[in-house]
């Protein structure tokens, strides 16, 4: 190996040394990152302890910990907590039925598979403010295609708010699932050929095939597919605000958006966005061990 | 297959194709009903039951683009005189509006599709050079702390837009730079740079070292070898980064939202806007949609190869 950061090296010599190559290739990524991420969140650090209205002009105050102590004491603040995590539960099970079990019939030869595999994948690579949108035409309750096909009458998806959650997910589980079929569907190719063969050979049931043979295999790429959909689906804020104003769809970015924007309570958004932030690390963390995982695979 | 198959495995193959045609249909019925509503005429947008068949039209279009005021009955057109899409229009009891010059005046669509364009395309060649030379630099040096770096790279892309766009939008607002191509720029640049770094750095991961080490023996410095034997062989790897970076930015919403309202409004938060009060005139929203859809659509297939592996980070290759 001739690599790379011996300066007696002779390509050392010519031109730039590898060392001031990589600083300059690696550096201003890192300083561009740090000034446009990681500076705005050490400001909205300093504001999450004020009274800061950006709406006005009223001398800041320090208030020390009060905005985090009245966010998390405010119950109408823990329903828009609770109403994410229905909203996460719901579209990601829905996801993973739906990707896994697709990817499960997509799993065999047959004509066409590479064209119909790509048309399933199109909803999640479309925008989901403008396609959400849409959905608004297909839910409703006079014209729209979904009752009608279903045969369901006036049922008002979005109008009702006891509903409107699921149909909010409904849409989603319907742009991501393909997502959840594409990995499953490269894990369920990487299980050796020749395990379902011995299992053939020993006459194995195709329920116990199914559990001791392809789930513990796809599982690792599974569980990835399902960490990344949940945090995706923990910041979620363009479906929900487009297609829906109901309090019961109030997911906690949408929350937050109305406390920052409409509402311009500065000080306090910074402190909720502060408690939102703490948590999506923690997915992060969970995520990357598992991505080093699969890549160590 | 080693194993014969029996009668009852081909049936049930036939099933499961069966099934995922079904469900095929079932994923694209929305898709399709975008497309079809932006070629009918509006009174068949809204009917009970939804009207399917129907004689395809371009009128969606043509009040997509142009600024248009409602007729007032009275009124006396030259309805002969005017052009065949402008009597499109007419038609919906609609006129389009002219300016002083007698030229027809623009919707605020064409606008904003531009709008998308500039901003998507610049934040891209952004991200892809600054993700492509900082991958290099990850995948062939030794870095200290390479793996924390790495997460914090990938951690910035992990941030929900909203947490990030509060302060943002006070620095934007100090800075002047709220509702500018520029700012947008910007922030799609830093968020899709992590996503390039990331996937580039797999890219690179596969080309042999060697070549380059062949050149450098063959008296190229480390940059030549850089832009002469590693960009070409990472030119797929490029283009595909390229293409994810160009959909992200196209597609986003909450950024655009919060930090544009007219000059530099891109389309996602336009569309949505359209619906105001009143009955919403869907076959333009369509048409809107269909457009703003297409190059994506487009993308996607000519990405299918890739998709795995830009949509888990570079983590997952075939």
């Amino acid at each position: 190996m001739i690599t790379t950061l011996d300066p007696h090296s002779r390509a050392a010599y010519r031109g730039w040394s590898d060392i001031t190559i990589r600083n300059l290739f690696v550096i201003p990524t890192i300083l561009f990152l740090i000034v446009f991420n990681i500076f705005p969140l050490l400001y909205s650090l300093g504001y999450s302890f004020t009274d800061f209205r950006a709406s006005t002009k009223d001398p800041v105050n320090f208030v020390g910990l009060r905005n985090y102590m009245e966010l998390l004491s405010d119950p109408n603040i823990w329903s828009n907590f609770t109403i994410t995590a229905q909203y996460v539960i719901v579209s990601v099970s829905g996801q993973v039925i739906v990707g896994f079990g697709l990817a499960l019939l997509l799993n065999r030869s047959f004509p066409l598979k590479g064209l119909i595999t790509t048309l399933l994948l199109l909803p999640m690579m479309l925008s989901m403010a403008v396609v959400g949108l849409f959905w608004k035409l297909l839910y409703d309750p006079n014209f729209g295609i979904i009752n009608y096909s279903l045969g369901l009458g006036k049922l008002e998806w979005l109008g009702d708010p006891n509903i409107a959650l699921y149909a909010v997910a409904l849409t989603d589980i319907w742009m991501w699932s393909p997502f959840v079929m594409l990995l499953s569907l490269a894990g369920l190719s990487a299980v050796p050929k020749h395990l379902y063969e011995a299992a053939s050979i020993d006459r194995a049931s195709r329920l116990y095939t199914f559990f001791r043979i392809t789930l513990p295999l796809v599982a690792p790429i599974l569980l990835i597919a399902i960490i990344f959909r949940t945090m995706e689906a923990f910041k979620t804020f363009d479906l929900a605000y487009v297609m829906s104003g109901q309090p019961t769809t109030e997911v906690v970015s949408i929350r937050l958006y109305k406390m920052a924007f409409q509402e311009w309570q500065t000080g306090k958004s910074c402190a909720l966005a502060y408690i939102v932030l703490i948590m999506v690390l923690c997915i992060t963390n969970v995520y990357v061990k598992y991505l080093n995982k699969a890549k160590e695979r | 297959m080693a194993v014969v198959s029996s009668r009852g495995q081909r049936i049930g193959n036939l099933l499961a194709i069966a099934a995922v045609i079904v469900v095929t249909f079932i994923m694209l019925a929305p898709i399709y009903w975008i497309v079809s509503t932006s070629f009918k005429p509006r009174n068949l947008a809204t009917t009970n039951p939804p009207t399917i068949l129907f004689e395809p039209e371009v009128s969606p279009f043509v009040k997509l683009f142009t600024k248009r005021v409602q007729l007032k009955p009275k009124e006396v057109v030259d309805y002969e005189n005017a052009p065949w899409f402008e009597r499109l229009v007419f038609d919906g009891g609609e006129r389009i509006t002219r300016s002083g010059k007698g030229e027809i005046q623009l919707s605020g669509y064409p606008d904003r599709f531009i709008n998308s364009l500039i901003v998507a395309i610049t934040s891209t060649l952004l991200a892809v050079s600054m993700g492509t030379i900082t991958a290099y630099g990850f995948s062939r040096f030794k870095v200290k702390g390479e793996a924390d770096l790495l997460f914090f790279v990938l951690s910035t892309r992990m941030l929900p837009p909203i947490v990030v766009a509060i302060p943002m939008f006070l620095m934007y607002r100090a800075a002047g730079l709220n509702d500018s191509h520029l700012g947008l720029i910007i922030l799609y640049t830093a968020f899709n740079v992590s996503f390039a770094v990331w996937l580039m750095k797999g890219f690179i991961d596969e080309i042999p070292k060697e070549y380059e080490e062949a050149a450098l023996v063959d008296g190229y410095t480390r940059i030549q070898a850089f832009f002469k034997i590693v960009l070409p062989e990472a030119a797929t790897g490029i283009a595909a980064t390229a293409v994810f970076c160009f959909i992200t930015a196209w597609n986003e919403y909450a950024f655009a939202l919060i930090m544009t309202n007219r000059r530099a409004q891109t389309a996602p938060p336009f569309i949505p806007s359209q619906i105001g009060s009143g009955l919403p005139d869907w076959t333009v929203i369509a048409a809107g949609t269909f457009l703003f859809l297409l190059p994506v659509a487009i993308f996607t297939f000519l990405l299918r190869n890739h998709l795995l592996r830009g949509m888990s980070f570079g983590a997952i290759r075939k």
